[in-house]
C-alpha cells in the first residue's frame, strides 16, 4: 500500500491540537486574541505581536490554489508520479502545503486560483492529513 | 560596516571539479583550503579565523591543523559563505582576528564522507511539508514558479532562456561541467523533473569545493594577488518552509539582503559591471534581478530573453555558467563568490573587460536565507 511509506508527521505539544482536529474532521487554525492575526503553522503565541493569548478555531476549509509543482522525479516514498505538491491559500489567510485529490494531476486541470475545499485523509489511528479537492458548485 | 576595509587575498576552488570519487568531503575542504592558502602566499599558522558550513569549524580547523581565535559556523544553506564573508569582514574590522579562512566542500555527487540530509518528522517541515511528497530541492524550490509567472506575466520560454544564456557563458569556461550549446527547444523538451521545470532548468549535481582568505585592506597590498575589496554586504533569513514564504511573487530574504548591500556599498545599479545570482534553478536569476532592484519583476524574463545578460550583453550575469552549467555541489554560493573574485582580479575565463564592481547574491535553502556581497578592485 503506497500510503504506508508516506512521510508521517510526529506531533509536538504545540501542534497536538491541529492533528487532533484533522482526526475529528476539523482544520484548526489559531487566532491572536490581542491583534486578531490568524496564523499557521501552530504555535502557542502570536508571530505578529508576541501575545500568548491565542485561540484555536475551526477554519471553513475553503481555499484557493496558490501555486504547485507536478513532481515527476524523484518521487517521495509513498507517492506515484506524477503528483502535484500544492500550496493553498485558506479563506482565513494562512497558506499551507498539501496535495490536490479528485483532480487530474495536470497543468490543464490544476488552474491557479481555482476554488478548493479540505478533504481529510486518514493515514493511521493518530494521523489524518488535510488534503484539498476542487470545490463543488 | 565601512567600505573597503577588508579584502579577499586568497581564493581557490578544489583542484578538480565535477566527479571526484577519490576524496571525501572533508578532504575536499582541505584541498580547497590548501589551494587558497598557497594562492595567498600564507602558512597555515597565519590563519587565526575559520568559517565553514555543514561541517563544523572545529572539524575543519582540526583537520587542517589551524588554531583559530575566531570561528563562525553559520549554516543557512548555499549562501552561508556570503554570510561568512560579511561576518568575517566585521570580525576583522573589530580586531577579533586578522586572517580568516572560509571553506566549503561537498561530495554532492559521489557522496563520500557526507551526512545525508534529514528532516525530523516532528519538525515543522516534517509535520507540514514532508507528508505531501516533497523530496529534495527539485520538488520544493520550483513551487513558487507558477505563481510568479502568473503575477508577473513571465513565460516558459523566457525562463528557459536563463539556461540557454548560461550555457553560452559555460562554453567559454574550460572548467565548466556542461559546455555544449543548447536552445530554448532543448530546454523545453528535456526530461520533466517537477512541472514547470525540466532537467535543463535544474542545477547540476557535482563534487567540489572552494575557499577564500580575507584580511584587512591595509595588509592586503602586501599579498601576491590583486586585492579584491568588500564594498558592501547584506544578509537575511525568512523561513525554512517554502510554503510559508510571505509571497511567491518575490523573496523577502532577497529584498532584505540585496538592498542592504547596495546601501552599504553606496552604489546604484548602473555602477554594477558584473553580477552573480545563485541559480540552483532557472527562476532564481529572475527573482534576484527583481528583488535586488535592477528592474521590476515584470521585466526580468524579457530582460534575459532579450540577451542582456549573455556574453557581450549590458549586464553580464553568472559568467562561470552558474549552477545550471558550471557546477553545483549542493551549496553553490562559494562558486559564485569565486567567480566574482576572478572577475575582480581580471583572470576569469570569460572576463568582463574593465569590470570594477561585482555583485554576488546567494540563496540558502528554498528562499530560506540570503546573502549579498559587493566586491570592487578599486580602493
Ligand atoms: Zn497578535
Amino acid at each position: 500500500m503506497a500510503e504506508a511509506a508516506r512521510a508521517r508527521p510526529v506531533p509536538t505539544p504545540e501542534t497536538q491540537h491541529f492533528w487532533e482536529g484533522t482526526r475529528a474532521g476539523e482544520l484548526r487554525l489559531q487566532r491572536c486574541d490581542a491583534c486578531e492575526h490568524v496564523y499557521f503553522p501552530p504555535r502557542p503565541f502570536c508571530p505578529s505581536c508576541a501575545s500568548r493569548k491565542v485561540s484555536v478555531f475551526p477554519a471553513t476549509g475553503k481555499a484557493t490554489l496558490y501555486s504547485y509543482v507536478i513532481n515527476h522525479r524523484p518521487p517521495a516514498p509513498g507517492f506515484t508520479p506524477p503528483y502535484a505538491i500544492a500550496v493553498v491559500e485558506l479563506e482565513e489567510g494562512p497558506r499551507m502545503m498539501t496535495n490536490i485529490i479528485d483532480c487530474p494531476q495536470t497543468p490543464e486541470a490544476l488552474d491557479l486560483d481555482m476554488r478548493l475545499e479540505v478533504a481529510f485523509q486518514k493515514l493511521d489511528e493518530e494521523i489524518t492529513l488535510p488534503l484539498f479537492r476542487p470545490a463543488k458548485g | 560596516m565601512r567600505r573597503n576595509q577588508v579584502a579577499v587575498v586568497g581564493a581557490a576552488e578544489t583542484t578538480k571539479l565535477g566527479v571526484i570519487p577519490d576524496m571525501s568531503q572533508i578532504q575536499l575542504h582541505a584541498d580547497a583550503a590548501l589551494n587558497a592558502i598557497a594562492d595567498a602566499g600564507l602558512k597555515l599558522s597565519d590563519i587565526d579565523g575559520i568559517a565553514t558550513a555543514v561541517e563544523t569549524p572545529q572539524q575543519i580547523a582540526h583537520y587542517l591543523g589551524i588554531k583559530p581565535t575566531w570561528a563562525d559556523g553559520t549554516s543557512v544553506g548555499g549562501c552561508s559563505f556570503m554570510l561568512h564573508v560579511r561576518h568575517a569582514a566585521a570580525a576583522i574590522e573589530a580586531g577579533l582576528c586578522k586572517t580568516v579562512l572560509i571553506t566549503h566542500a561537498e561530495s554532492g555527487k559521489s557522496m563520500i564522507g557526507k551526512q545525508p540530509r534529514y528532516t525530523p518528522p516532528s519538525s515543522l517541515n516534517g509535520q507540514f511539508e514532508a507528508p505531501f511528497g516533497v523530496y529534495g530541492p527539485p520538488s520544493m524550490f520550483p513551487i513558487p514558479v507558477l505563481r510568479y509567472m502568473k503575477t508577473h506575466g513571465i513565460t516558459h520560454e523566457q525562463i528557459a532562456m536563463v539556461a540557454v544564456v548560461q550555457r553560452e557563458w559555460a562554453a567559454k569556461n574550460p572548467r565548466a561541467t556542461m559546455k555544449d550549446p543548447i536552445t530554448v527547444a532543448d530546454v523545453l523538451n528535456s526530461r520533466m523533473i517537477a512541472y514547470p521545470f525540466r532537467l535543463l532548468q535544474c542545477c547540476l549535481v557535482t563534487d567540489g569545493g572552494g575557499a577564500l582568505i580575507l584580511t584587512s585592506a591595509d595588509r592586503a597590498k602586501d599579498f601576491p594577488q590583486k586585492p579584491v575589496y568588500i564594498l558592501g554586504t547584506g544578509e537575511s533569513v525568512e523561513t525554512p518552509m517554502v510554503s510559508q514564504m510571505e509571497t511567491f511573487n518575490s523573496s523577502r530574504a532577497f529584498r532584505t539582503a540585496g538592498p542592504l548591500a547596495f546601501k552599504e556599498a553606496g552604489i546604484t545599479h548602473k555602477d554594477v559591471d558584473h553580477l552573480m545570482i545563485y541559480d540552483a534553478f532557472a527562476h532564481l536569476p529572475l527573482f534576484g534581478l527583481g528583488d535586488l532592484g535592477f528592474m521590476p519583476h515584470e521585466e526580468t524574463g524579457k530582460f534575459i530573453a532579450d540577451g542582456n545578460t549573455r556574453p557581450g550583453g549590458k549586464l553580464p550575469l553568472n559568467t562561470n555558467g552558474g549552477g545550471l552549467s558550471y557546477m553545483h555541489s549542493g551549496m553553490y554560493g562559494m562558486y559564485a563568490l569565486q567567480e566574482s573574485v576572478r572577475q575582480m582580479r581580471g583572470i576569469a575565463p570569460a572576463q568582463v573587460p574593465g569590470a570594477k564592481i561585482s555583485v554576488c547574491h546567494g540563496v540558502g535553502g528554498m528562499f530560506a536565507a540570503s546573502g549579498t556581497i559587493i566586491f570592487t578592485n578599486e580602493r
